[in-house]
């Protein structure tokens, strides 16, 4: 049954476990999580019938260390889970930021904070995909808004992680992670992170040299070849030995940022709809995009200029394309299902002062598309 | 390799204070490798954080040096992913059965095919001497000042009803001994541990009123005692002694093993 191409009709959550198998991700460890668990059992099934495994880990501090070195060891690896697991996860999280770790966080966001309401949605897990694990440091963070997108950008996170060797986030949420639609498991381009040039001799190799690549992206052997390599979670050197100095911090510290931040034309990805006569643009992203889009058409068919920018990617943001949409509209108008953790960011480059309009729910209820034509109407009149 | 190959003399003098036992470990560490016949490749030493979490960086393998507690479980995800992996994982009684408590028990239950290390110096040294969960009662620590009332951790019964396949405990002067279950662990297929106690005489010496590293020394040779001498004593005699010897060696299928035939059964399920 080896079919390069299938289509199905299924919920997000198994997109998200198909996307990761098509990525070629063979490794998973969790912890069981509403709204997240179809991932987890999905991965059990398939997993083992691809020459995968799965494990269920004692808790998600178990299971983020678990993939991390699963990867090190050469496997792509990936976890998922809701709130209460990110929050445990955070802690080696920034393990796999500090010794470039390419892995996958999958988090089917529920609403908070603490257990909050375990069955509902909620986009409020923004600023802790950012910001959760301390120190500086940068993070990419994907964000699906139907079935399809929960397979593709699935896949896109993986080649992310692979490419800049790092952690990504696909925050999905309960209700695309629960929505039933047809999607294409189409494979589709894999990338796969790069290894020492065959050449290189037998022995130590220095996997932290970044400054010796044109890339700024060291190459990543797995253990168990000719190549020795020390990974850590320490601040480091090239070959990953301790360097408790602050010259190595402001390095390293600065490669974690700017890896990330200097590639938004790699990394950044916006779908824009009718925003070329806009006056009035919907940013937003995930499950708040499909209101957001109705409403669009609604209001076209009245006659109403209406745009959106939809945020595939959401870390790192879409600055130049959100400071395009502010030069060039009235208003704009940011759906969320939280109390405007995106709203802050698109603040940050309203240069010109024009109103930006949140439409925040975190009564565990969708956003209707009656609630963004309101707003429109009002902010047009 | 020689035990000695083993060593990266370039990253030496190490980091431990005068007087500190693992070095003694290492050197155990060091032979185990050479009797056991690891290569550099083949081998990962997955550590912590703590005084003995150093000696990744002292050893030539490959190695993973990941966080506070955390050890096992990134050495579960490095095993599983790659079965064929020699991997040593590095553990203090902080790291090992406090933070890290239950990732050491699950470990132990999953029986993942690797051997921990465990040196318990009865508090962390390297934060400056407070209490762990091996702590003895009534010692002095700096934050127990006036005498810790928990009870420690006997790490090798936990080991053991957890439900791992090779359980040992030696103390840090006994080098040969030491090596000599370490290189039993590596052999064994399932999860091992050998438990090490170690003296940390800057701080549990200290503090405990043994100024002079010879004396913990002996406070540990008196606390405790070998199998052999064990066993003509009774349960009130050996309160407050740590048994040394080989407590578990069993044979048994380690998780790999095992999910190897799921991969087998869900291959077969897929083809049918």
């Amino acid at each position: 049954m080896s079919k390069n191409y299938e289509i199905r009709f299924a919920m997000g959550n198994d997109a998200l476990a198909e996307g990761a198998i098509a990525a070629g991700a063979r490794f998973y460890a969790g912890y069981p999580i509403t709204p997240s668990s179809e991932v987890a059992e999905i991965s059990s099934v398939r997993l083992p019938q691809v020459g995968g495994i799965y494990v269920q880990m004692e808790d998600e501090i178990g299971s983020m260390a678990a993939i991390i070195g699963a990867s090190a060891a050469g496997v792509k690896s990936y976890t998922a889970t809701s709130g209460p697991g990110i929050s445990l996860m955070q802690e080696n999280l920034g393990v796999a930021i500090m010794s470039e770790i390419p892995c996958v966080i999958i988090d089917v966001q529920r609403c908070g904070p603490s257990t909050g309401v375990a069955t509902k949605p909620a986009q409020g897990d923004v600023m802790a995909a950012r910001w959760g694990t301390h120190g500086d440091h940068s993070i990419i963070a994907l964000s699906p808004s139907s079935v399809q997108e929960c397979y593709d950008l699935t896949i896109r996170a993986f080649n992310l992680a692979e490419r800049y060797r790092t952690p990504v986030f696909v925050l999905a949420d309960e209700i695309i992670g629960h929505m039933r639609e047809q999607y294409e498991l189409h494979g589709g381009e894999i990338f796969n992170r790069k290894q020492p040039d065959p050449a290189t001799p037998a022995g130590d190799f220095a996997p932290f040299d970044f400054e010796a690549y044109e890339d700024s992206i060291a190459p990543m052997p797995a253990y168990g070849g000719k190549h020795i390599i020390r990974m850590s979670g320490s601040m480091h050197g090239p070959y990953g030995f301790a360097a408790n100095d602050g010259k190595s911090a402001n390095k390293y510290i600065r490669h974690y940022v700017n890896k990330i931040e200097k590639h938004p034309d790699d990394i950044v990805c916006t779908d824009s709809f009718q925003m070329e006569d806009a006056d009035v643009a919907i940013i937003t992203f995930g499950c708040s995009a499909r209101p957001a889009m109705a409403a669009m058409n609604t209001a076209r068919a009245k006659g109403l200029k209406v745009g959106v920018l939809k945020l595939v990617t959401i870390w790192p943001f879409a600055d130049k394309e959100v400071a395009e949409v502010l030069s060039k509209v009235k208003a704009v108008i940011v759906p969320e299902m939280n109390l405007g953790q995106v709203r802050s960011e698109v603040e940050k480059y309203n240069k010109n002062g024009i109103p930006v309009i949140g439409i925040n729910r975190v009564d565990c209820e969708i956003i209707t598309p009656n609630q963004v034509l309101d707003a429109i109407e009002e902010v047009l009149k | 390799m020689k035990s000695s190959d083993y060593i990266r003399f370039n990253r030496l003098p190490h980091r431990w204070c005068a007087g500190c036992g693992y070095g003694q470990v290492m050197r155990s560490l060091t032979l185990a490798l050479e009797k056991t016949g690891s290569t550099n490749e083949n081998t990962v030493i997955v550590s912590g954080i703590g005084c003995w979490g150093h000696v990744d960086s002292y050893i030539t393998t490959n190695a993973f040096h990941g966080t506070h507690g955390r050890a096992l479980a990134f050495a579960t995800g490095i095993k599983l992913a790659n079965p064929e992996l020699n991997v040593i994982v590095i553990l203090g009684d902080g790291d090992g059965v406090t933070i890290g408590g239950n990732h050491f028990i699950q470990a132990c239950r999953r029986n993942i095919d690797v051997t921990a290390i465990l040196c318990n110096n009865f508090n962390y040294g390297m934060t400056g001497g407070q209490y762990s969960g091996t702590t003895p009662e009534h010692a002095i620590t700096t934050t127990s000042t006036l005498g810790h009332i928990e009870h420690g951790f006997d790490i090798c019964k936990l080991a053991e009803g957890a439900g791992a396949h090779f359980v040992a405990r030696s103390i840090s002067e006994n080098v040969q001994q030491t090596a000599d279950m370490i290189a039993a662990g590596i052999q064994r297929k399932g999860f091992s541990l050998v438990e090490v106690l170690s003296p940390c005489t800057v701080h549990f010496g200290r503090n405990n009123k043994m100024r002079r590293s010879s004396e913990l020394y002996k406070w540990i040779k008196e606390h405790s005692i070998p199998m052999a001498a064990a066993k003509k004593l009774s349960e009130e005699q050996l309160e407050g002694r740590y048994v040394l010897g080989t407590f578990i060696d069993k044979p048994g299928l380690d998780y790999s093993t095992k999910y190897r035939e799921v991969q087998a059964k869900a291959a077969a399920q897929l083809n049918k």
